[in-house]
């Protein structure tokens, strides 16, 4: 197929992009749309035209390096990660728009390629469980109860991709936050750091210029691991409980 | 089988007779793992725990400690040296420590809990470890593993890795990669991502505390070796282009494995050698570096456009059956046109007891046999068909599909975004695909490379797989490494420092970054009318065609020509555009292809050298008459440990003798 693709260009943070348009032909409907990419890539390469930088690392889904707005949309038009998002979704003549993810919190660092560095700050404030290698009991001392484990999984499956906070209006993470604060909410072992986890990650979101949510639900829509949205009520309550703690 | 305590020798040194890479290498000193434990098996990590010197807790925060990757092995070693009260300095390529490529793993990780009580023990961890290796690592190191593998599960839970669980509460098990015990604990098809997040977090909380200093979009461009002993790295800020000088006590080597000097494999785009081979560069021996991983069920190439390649997970065998048509001119038709008289299920009729679980290197080969014979499916990708069915229609009509929907629907619906067919219709194509390297830089006991004061953990290692790896394994020994050896190990030689500064002045530090830069200003001068991908690409044609699943003399020493002019191309025709002071990805990948194109002709001589079947290097001159792997233990029961030779000389080989006192080695047979 052919294809016109409208493709964001930007130096370095400090100057100012704008939109390029290229024209690419003979993409077959089996590539990945990274695998589009490359291809384009190289005929720029040829014709001595820099490459377009865009993230990516396992190309299977699982990373979370890569992540593009494609017409406007998260990872584009299916639910799933723009390594995984295949060229069958479109169709020969298709004008295509490709953006870096647009946050105020996640800074262009080239062309498509921006910084989530925020992503793991919030970590670093609390989205652990505090246990020294060596200090662990055994394993099966503490049964956790199957349908809490099961859900702790399907949250914990999160990719920190940064897709819903693209998505979100308001450009919050609460999604993001909230899969982690429910993940480790729910087993035994996240009980005793509960409070400090939600109140240390929501103050630094707040402080990384994360926007507020206010229940939009596009960042769930957007999700490639399709965490649902009441994490983010779980993330309230939390923060309420702690608050009422005294926190 | 007997049960050896580990204190009578079983075999004698090898002897090689033939000599198939002469001319290619040089013959070093034979070698020795200095710090090798001896005495009754069980016994050996308990008493090295015991004698390696401790590090007072207030000399800690006065050493400083480099750690190159941030996976299972780097994560884990990082997170844990810093809650020890080191300082340490870790460093990833991507853009966080949570994106790196243990987090692809799906299977599981094996254990000797023994929750089942179906007779599992370390012992048996341990022996079938070595055996599914082929007798070729070494038993101190994997009966180590095996000892420390319960512990895992307990840190791991202890950080909330939600493992999957019984209805009672407590953790669930499987059998896993051809094993008779269920010993594998796995988080659905996710079990790395989970694991490698438990590592990252607790990784991050020591970011909080001060001890881990993080290097994101970093990467380590050479080895700074000051008097002797490893002292530093040279890297380069992917956002800036600066080129940094990170000085420390000990250097940490935990980059992974070099997969993709094949191209296509199911590594992550930017996994590489770059840090390893550097280290080779300057004398850190490469060992068995031939010996890789071809996992049978992968979703096949689609066309000349591919970029990665995708496992499925080996599950899919234990109900899936596998088959080709009988007849060549069917096989551009629909497979469910296909009668069953005209199917040939290969593998339960050449392996009747296994059937499809036999293990993955032969299940590899046979699929290679028939794509090879013309009986390949799918679509002609230059004039060959490389694919195979797995057909569930059976598993379907037996369990129904909601069941078969229940165990692998994940996997089916991978499969069906990629290649746009629905596999509860139509059967599934599978073809192998380059997996894991069992090779990697030469390590002794103490995961100490003969480099001093560097040390190599996970698959940037050699140390505990062989020449083959069980599946299930290689979290286990990331995490192992990370979590419980190296930092009982490297503390032997922490105690001797803080070591004396080395002033950036040092001619050590001055040459490695003049080199660097050197060399970035060469890539970016050249010119050339080809891109790295290009020649990227045409390496991995090379090594998949001739250092692939069956290796033969002639076609290694063809391959080692096609190399040498491959290189010299390379260097005078490569075209890099834009600029080394800001994001340029041709940048990295040219320096990344550079080292894989040196590193992919050493795996051809030492597959060379090395004429005999065993595990996953699979010589055509060594099989049976059935056509079975054919392993030599009196010519080859050694680890090739290979020394750089210069920039035009022939690597030079040290052979480390193999010998055996808890194990009694054994051809394998799977008929």
């Amino acid at each position: 197929m052919k294809l016109t693709l409208k493709i964001w260009r930007q130096p370095d943070a400090a100057t100012t992009g704008g939109m390029h348009t290229y024209q690419l032909e003979g993409v077959s409907e089996d590539m990945s749309f990274l695998e589009m990419l490359d291809m384009l890539n190289e005929q720029l390469n040829a014709d001595g035209e820099e490459p377009v930088a865009f993230d990516s690392d396992c190309r299977e889904g699982i990373c979370g390096m890569c992540g593009l707005m494609i017409n406007g949309h998260a990872h584009g038009p299916e639910v799933t990660t723009t390594c995984q998002l295949h060229m069958r979704s479109f169709t020969d003549g298709d004008v295509i728009t490709i953006e870096p993810w647009r946050s105020e919190a996640f800074p262009v660092i080239k062309d498509l390629v921006v910084d989530r560095g925020a992503f793991d700050r919030i970590i670093q404030s609390g989205g652990f469980i505090s246990a020294n290698t060596g200090s662990a009991p055994e394993a099966n001392n503490l049964a956790v109860d199957k349908a809490d484990a099961d859900r702790a999984f399907n949250v914990a499956t999160c990719i920190g991709c940064g897709a819903c906070v693209a998505a979100c209006p308001n450009g919050s993470a609460s999604l993001f936050l909230g899969a982690k604060v429910t993940h480790l909410g729910l087993l035994p072992q996240g009980q005793p750091e509960r409070d400090t986890r939600v109140v240390g990650m929501v103050g630094q979101h707040d402080h990384e210029g994360f926007g507020g949510c206010t229940n939009i639900g596009e960042c769930a829509a957007a999700c490639p691991k399709e965490i649902p949205l009441d994490v983010i009520s779980q993330l309230n309550r939390d923060l309420r409980v702690a608050m009422r703690h005294g926190h | 089988m007997a049960f050896l305590d580990g204190t009578t020798l079983t075999n004698k040194p090898s002897a090689q007779v033939s000599d198939d890479a002469h001319g290619y290498y040089t013959l070093g000193e034979p070698l020795v793992d200095p710090v090798a434990p001896t005495g009754p098996i069980k016994d050996r990590w308990i008493n090295r725990k015991f004698e390696n010197r401790l590090v007072n807790p207030a000399n800690r925060r006065k050493l400083d400690v480099i750690i190159v990757g941030t996976g299972l092995a780097g994560g884990a070693a990082a997170a844990t040296m810093g809650e020890a009260g080191y300082n340490v300095k870790s460093f990833c390529y991507q853009d966080s420590p949570r994106r790196a490529h243990s987090i692809a793993a799906q299977g599981g990780i094996n254990a000797a809990k023994n929750y089942k009580e179906d007779g599992d023990s370390i012992h048996r961890l341990f022996y079938d470890t070595v055996k599914g290796g082929d007798y070729r690592a070494r038993e101190s190191n994997v009966y180590r593993l095996a000892e420390v593998s319960a512990n895992i599960i307990d840190q791991c839970v202890a950080q909330g890795v939600p493992f999957a669980r019984e209805y009672g509460g407590l953790l669930d098990n499987r059998s896993f990669g051809g094993v008779q015990v269920s010993r594998t604990f796995y988080a659905r098809g996710q079990t790395g991502q989970q694991l490698l997040i438990g590592a990252y977090q607790a990784m991050e909380r020591q970011v909080a505390e001060g001890t881990v200093e993080q290097f994101t979009r970093h990467e380590m461009l050479e080895l700074i070796v000051a008097d002797g002993r490893a002292r530093g790295i040279i890297a380069r800020d992917m956002v800036t282009g600066e080129v940094e000088t990170h000085l420390a006590d000990a250097v940490v080597l935990a980059s992974g494995g070099y997969g993709n000097v094949f191209f296509l494999s199911t590594n992550a785009m930017g996994s590489n050698v770059t840090a390893a081979w550097r280290a080779h560069r300057k004398g850190a021996y490469m060992a068995n570096p031939c010996y890789t991983q071809i996992h049978p069920t992968c979703i096949p190439v689609s066309g000349e456009h591919q970029s990665k390649l995708t496992l499925m997970s080996e599950s899919l065998r234990n109900d899936g059956r596998i088959w080709v048509p009988k007849r060549a001119e069917d096989c551009d038709k629909d497979p469910r046109q296909i009668a069953e008289e005209d199917r040939d299920y290969y593998l339960e009729r050449i392996y009747p007891s296994f059937g499809n679980l036999v293990p993955r290197d032969i299940a590899s080969r046979a699929a290679k046999y028939m794509c090879d014979e013309g009986r390949g499916v799918g679509p002609l990708v230059g004039d060959f068909r490389r694919g195979v069915y797995l057909d569930f229609a059976d598993a379907i009509g037996r369990l129904g599909r909601d069941a078969v929907a229940a165990k692998y629907g994940n996997l089916f619906d991978m499969y069906a975004r990629i290649t746009g067919e629905d596999p509860y219709e139509t059967p599934m194509r599978i073809y192998p695909a380059v997996h894991y390297v069992m090779g990697g830089l030469w390590v002794d006991y103490h995961l100490q490379s003969n480099i001093t004061g560097l040390f190599v953990t996970g698959e940037a290692n050699f140390s505990d797989h062989g020449a083959n790896r069980l599946g299930a394994s290689a979290l286990m020994q990331g995490l192992a490494d990370g979590y419980f050896v190296l930092p009982n190990t490297i503390r032997e030689y922490l105690a001797d420092g803080p070591f004396e500064t080395v002033p950036e002045t040092h001619p050590a530090v001055v040459e490695a970054r003049t080199s660097v830069e050197e060399r970035i200003a060469k890539f970016l001068s050249i010119n050339g009318t080809r891109s790295a991908d290009s020649y990227h690409k045409e390496l991995g044609h090379i090594m998949w065609e001739y250092c692939g699943m069956e290796r033969t003399e002639e076609g290694l020493r063809k391959a080692i020509d096609m190399i040498r002019e491959l290189k010299a191309d390379f260097w005078t025709n490569l075209k890099v555009l834009g600029s080394a002071d800001n994001l340029n990805q041709s940048l990295e990948k040219a320096g990344r292809v550079a080292d894989f194109i040196e590193l992919g002709e050493l795996m051809c001589i030492d597959a060379l050298n090395r004429r005999e079947s065993c595990g996953g290097h699979f010589r055509a001159e060594s099989q049976t008459e059935d056509g079975e792997a054919l392993r030599h233990d009196e010519e080859f029961a050694y680890v090739a440990a290979w020394e750089f030779g210069g920039e035009d000389g022939p690597p030079v080989l040290h052979k480390e003798d193999l010998l055996y006192t808890a194990i009694e080695m054994k051809q394998r047979s799977y008929k």
